[in-house]
This record gives structure tokens, C-alpha cells and sequence, in this order.
């Protein structure tokens, strides 16, 4: 399956760039990859659109209305300013949460902005539509992308830390912070911070949405009370689920600015084609150094 | 390396017309026929296997007295501007009748006073908005299986529907501008709230899809076309279920006006604009095709899913 060829060769040095072809993601990661994409980002956008038409958060089981968590509203003012409340605290988000432009450009009272909301209008019952197709589609994605994840056994080899990996934990984090990626037979699996982040996401994040977002319908509260008792209450599981989609959004663009970073044109097209280029510089023997692989 | 910068400002502008385009797309096909259908099949699906998982014995959970809401917060209607229901309520309600009709073997009517002596049930339960919010009241009433097993079913009946007192919209004008803009400001206006946060919002003419319950535009009044009230419907599942009752009693006292006097509907493990106010009557059909814009309630007919369980 791979292929290696020489590309390059800087004749001073006597160095060699090695390229070398890995196939690295199956189809079924890559399909279920980008289905999750698109999912995800309907997910959170429809989200914010029916957090809109209530936007408030708070513990436990009511609405306490005067002693929201955090609430987003707009002023009497001409124009309107928007304003944040958050454990107590008032911030003006004018433009941002609480109000901002509407459709037509006139300030609508809105928590989010229209750009970041599905559908951009005030539109309670389609947000609703959108979300529950989409989690369906999220739901189902994500059992086929586990399911095979554990038959071919890739995601054990994705997302379980190798013991080396864990011995060298420290050393990675650094690597991680300084931006070095690494390169040659290390580029070949996921680091231990990829390795953990994928995890958390996995088997943490995306569990309690799930359950916290079933944890909000009555007719699940009737059928699993557990869900109540887990997350102390239906309005503290709305604000759990607004927060984990928050942490969502925040892995989504370390992912993707990371991706950027480290080569995006290689890192798309191993999720498109399944093929990436692992470089690798390797010193000739008799030369200088110590090969780095 | 030269190329660096203009890549990147090649992946930004392209990302951001992208974004915009996206935005734009989804919106468009948000309006198109066949993919609010395809949408759709998401709450098709919440209904399917939420039955499957719910018996009919899957009770709502039940609360203790000190987790009573300090205020249940009324949402939507809070004072029908109707003549004849001022009228009842002027009057205590001593001339209220409910009736119970359609495909029944026995329809009846029956005064406030004869359906507070028939057997009550008294649950302290959550209520759920489909805005977001939830408050916690105790609620008394009969169980709607009493009186359905009173008025006997015939064969064909298969949902109930509840119509209620309340003037929503003015037929044919029904969409015009003021009238969103009743809808919006009406919904999230409620009086008495103390919470700043909370008195405007949605408050726009774009906000006429917020369902937060029942509410109209019916002060503006004197708007022709015939008057399309509340109403709503359920299946036999949730018509039968024990925590179903028509309240007439919240928290110990007479239901007031704002949350629904003399009778509503707890129809529990379901959202809030399940829980008809003001119900006159009781409809028992084979089908709500007919009634309405045909979609089984006043909010379904503005677009929410019939089925309120999620």
C-alpha cells in the first residue's frame, strides 16, 4: 500500500527529503468524518437558534427567571443595546448576544447573531426541524463510525495512548505548545494530546450532549427518570448541553486550525482520498547528525 | 515559502465566501418544499420510537410541594379578549359548561361545579416550554380517561381535540404584520415578570414562529375573518394516560385566569403548547384533516410538530 520514493535531495548537505505515501484513513473514517462534519455544525447553529427563543440558562429543575445563570437580553434604548448577564454580572455585547442585526439590518433582539443561528431569521420551529433531523443523522453516524472503529480495530489504534506514548507524555506536550509536528514514523499515528483530546471527545463530550439533550424532552424524562437524577434537573441539563456544545465548538477549532497548520493540503486530502504524505528527512550515512524518524 | 501569505489569504477569502454562500444555501433550502419534508422525518422519528420506549404506564416525574414554582410563569394568552368567555369569567364561571361530543355513543355537558365533584387526581409536575423554560406547579383536575370512558367511544375515534376560548387570529388576515408583531411581544411580555432579561426578546416581526404557547393577536380586534382559536389535539396514548387531566385547581387554589380558568388541559410528558387553556370543548374525531389548517393545533398549523415530546 505505500509508496516510497525520493522527491527532493539538497546536494551540499548531502540530504534527502523522503516522501513517503501512507493510507491513512479507510473510507468509512472519511465518510463518517465528514457526515459528522456537517452535522455538528447544523447541530450548533439550529442550537443556538432555539436557545434563542429563551435565552437563558439555569440550574436545576425551573427556571428561577430572576436569578438566571446567564441570560442574554436587549435594552429599551434607541438603538437597542445588548446586554449579558452571567453569575450576576452585566456585560454590554451589543452586536454580539442580546442584540444585534437582524434579516433586514435593523437591531433585532436576538441572543445570538442571525450569521451564527439556522435558519438566520427568528425561527423557533425551524431550528427545532433542523436539530432533530441532525441529531438523528448525528446519532446514527456516530454508532456506524464506533461500530466499525471497533471491528477493524482503528479505533483502538487512534485513540488509545501507546505505552510509549505515555512514558513521553511531557515531552509531547511541549511539542504540542511549541507547534512542532511530528514528522517521519511518529507522523504516522495520532500523538498522546490527539490521542486523549479524540478520546475525551469520543466518550465524554458527545455521550453527555446526547444525554443531555434527551434529558430535556418529558416524554424521555418519563421514560429514563435517571436522566433528571443525572444531570440534577431538566434546566441544568439544558445548561450542560449548551455548554458542552460550547466545548464542541471550542475542539472543532483547535481541530481545524490545527489542520491548517500542519499541512492542510495534505491533511484534506487524507480525509478526501484517504492518502497523506508522511516527509521525512533522512541523512545519508557518513554524514553528520543523528537521523531524526 | 513566498507562497505562505497568499495561500492563506486564498483559504480565508474562500472560507469566508463559503460560510456566506452555506448560510445563505441553508436558509433557501430550509424554504424549499421537499427538504422541510425531509426535515420533518427527524420528528417522525422522535415520535416512533419515543412510543416504543414510553408504556402507557411511564408516569412524568412527580415533585415534591417545595418544588412548586414561587410563580408560574402564564405564557401566551393571558386574558382572552372573547365576549363570551368575559362574560363566564365575570361571572365565576358559574355558567361554564364543558362538553364532551363528536364520536362518542353519549355526549354530555357538564358544569365546573358537577366536574369538581367527580374523582380528581392531583399531581405536582414539570412543565416544559418549547421556548426552554420550566416551572413546577400542582395541578388538580379530572382524569380525561373518566370522561372519555363516560361519553363512550365509538370504533372510529381515534384523537381528541380541545377547543378552547381563546382568539388566536382573525382568519384571512391572519400573517399581516401587527398581527407577528402582537404575537411576538404578547408571548414575551408576560406580566409581572422581574426579570429584566426576560422582557424583550423575540419581540420582532420575524418572531411569529415562537411558539411559547397560547397567544394571539386578537387585540387588534376589529380585523374581519372568522376568529381561529386555540386548540389542540391528542392521540388515544396520551388522551388515556393517567397523568392526563383536565385541571380546574393549581397549587390549592382556583385556576386563574392567566394559566387557564376554568379547565385546562396537563397532558404530562408532553411540551407546553400541549397544555390547552381555556377549554370549552371536547371533540372526539377520526381525523383533524378537516380542522384548522389540518395539522392537529393552532401552533402545528404555524409549523411545530404535532407530537410535543421532545
Amino acid at each position: 500500500m505505500a509508496r516510497t520514493y525520493l522527491t527532493h535531495s539538497a546536494p551540499e548537505t548531502g540530504e534527502v527529503e523522503r516522501r513517503r505515501w501512507m493510507f491513512r484513513h479507510p473510507v468509512v473514517i472519511r465518510i463518517t468524518h465528514w457526515i459528522n462534519a456537517i452535522c455538528l455544525l447544523v447541530l450548533l447553529m439550529s442550537g443556538l437558534q432555539i436557545f434563542n427563543a429563551h435565552p437563558a440558562l439555569y440550574w436545576g429543575n425551573i427556571s428561577t427567571f430572576d436569578t438566571p445563570l446567564m441570560a442574554m437580553s436587549s435594552t429599551e434604548d434607541d438603538p437597542p443595546k445588548g446586554v449579558t448577564t452571567m453569575f450576576g454580572k452585566t456585560f454590554d455585547t451589543t452586536g454580539w448576544l442580546g442584540s444585534s442585526a437582524g434579516a433586514d439590518g435593523e437591531p433585532a433582539d436576538r441572543g445570538f447573531p442571525s450569521w451564527l443561528t439556522l435558519p438566520s431569521d427568528q425561527d423557533l420551529t425551524g431550528g427545532r426541524s433542523w436539530h432533530f433531523f441532525f441529531a438523528w443523522a448525528f446519532v446514527l453516524n456516530g454508532l456506524a463510525y464506533l461500530l466499525y472503529g471497533v471491528i477493524s480495530g482503528q479505533l483502538r489504534f487512534r485513540v488509545i495512548p501507546s505505552r510509549d506514548q505515555v512514558r513521553h507524555f511531557g515531552a509531547s506536550v511541549w511539542e504540542h505548545v511549541t507547534l512542532r509536528f511530528p514528522q517521519g514514523d511518529e507522523a504516522k499515528r495520532y500523538n498522546v494530546i490527539q490521542k486523549l483530546t479524540y478520546l475525551v471527545v469520543l466518550f465524554v463530550l458527545l455521550p453527555v450532549q446526547v444525554l443531555a439533550g434527551l434529558a430535556m424532552s418529558p416524554a424521555m424524562d418519563a421514560a429514563f427518570p435517571f436522566l433528571l437524577t443525572l444531570f440534577d434537573g431538566r434546566q441544568s441539563a439544558r445548561t450542560v448541553h449548551f455548554v458542552v456544545a460550547g466545548l464542541l465548538a471550542l475542539f472543532v477549532i483547535v481541530h481545524v486550525a490545527l489542520v491548517v497548520l500542519s499541512g492542510f493540503w495534505n491533511n484534506m486530502r487524507g480525509m478526501i482520498t484517504g492518502w497523506f504524505v508522511i516527509e521525512r528527512k533522512v541523512v545519508p550515512a557518513g554524514v553528520a547528525g543523528e537521523p531524526r524518524a | 515559502m513566498s507562497l505562505r501569505p497568499s495561500r492563506r489569504a486564498l483559504l480565508t477569502g474562500a472560507s469566508a465566501v463559503a460560510a456566506a454562500a452555506m448560510l445563505g444555501g441553508c436558509d433557501r433550502l430550509g424554504n424549499t418544499e421537499w427538504f422541510q419534508r425531509t426535515l420533518k422525518t427527524g420528528e417522525d422519528a422522535n415520535l416512533f420510537v419515543q412510543r416504543l420506549l414510553l408504556t402507557e404506564r411511564s408516569l412524568a416525574p412527580e415533585y415534591a410541594e417545595a418544588d412548586i414554582s414561587p410563580w408560574f410563569k402564564p405564557n401566551g394568552t393571558e386574558d382572552p379578549p372573547d365576549k363570551p368567555y368575559k362574560a363566564l369569567a365575570k361571572g365565576k364561571f358559574a355558567k361554564y359548561h364543558l362538553e364532551v361530543a363528536g364520536l362518542v355513543e353519549a355526549p354530555f355537558k357538564l358544569s365546573l361545579a358537577e366536574l369538581r365533584k367527580l374523582p380528581a387526581r392531583t399531581q405536582v409536575t414539570r412543565h416544559d416550554c418549547v421556548e426552554g423554560w420550566s416551572a413546577i406547579g400542582k395541578w388538580t383536575g379530572v382524569p380525561l380517561a373518566d370522561l372519555l370512558t363516560r361519553a363512550k367511544l365509538k370504533p372510529e375515534a381515534r384523537y381528541v381535540m380541545f377547543h378552547c376560548a381563546d382568539t388566536m387570529d382573525h382568519g384571512e388576515d391572519d400573517g399581516g404584520s401587527d398581527d407577528a408583531q402582537d404575537a411576538g411581544s404578547d408571548e414575551m411580555t408576560p406580566v409581572g415578570n422581574a426579570n429584566p432579561a426576560m422582557t424583550k426578546q423575540a419581540g420582532t416581526g420575524e418572531s411569529r414562529k415562537d411558539a411559547g404557547g397560547q397567544q394571539g393577536s386578537a387585540e387588534t380586534g376589529a380585523s374581519g375573518g372568522s376568529p381561529v382559536r386555540y386548540y389542540e389535539s391528542l392521540d388515544l396514548v396520551d388522551a388515556f394516560h393517567p397523568q392526563t387531566i383536565l385541571a380546574y385547581d393549581m397549587n390549592g387554589k382556583a385556576l386563574p385566569v392567566s394559566n387557564g380558568a376554568p379547565l385546562r388541559l396537563r397532558v404530562e410528558r408532553n411540551l407546553g403548547y400541549k397544555q390547552a387553556k381555556y377549554v370549552m370543548r371536547i371533540e372526539v374525531v377520526e381525523s383533524f384533516a378537516h380542522i384548522g389548517d389540518g395539522k392537529g393545533g393552532y401552533w402545528e398549523d404555524q409549523g411545530y410538530a404535532w407530537y410535543a415530546g421532545i
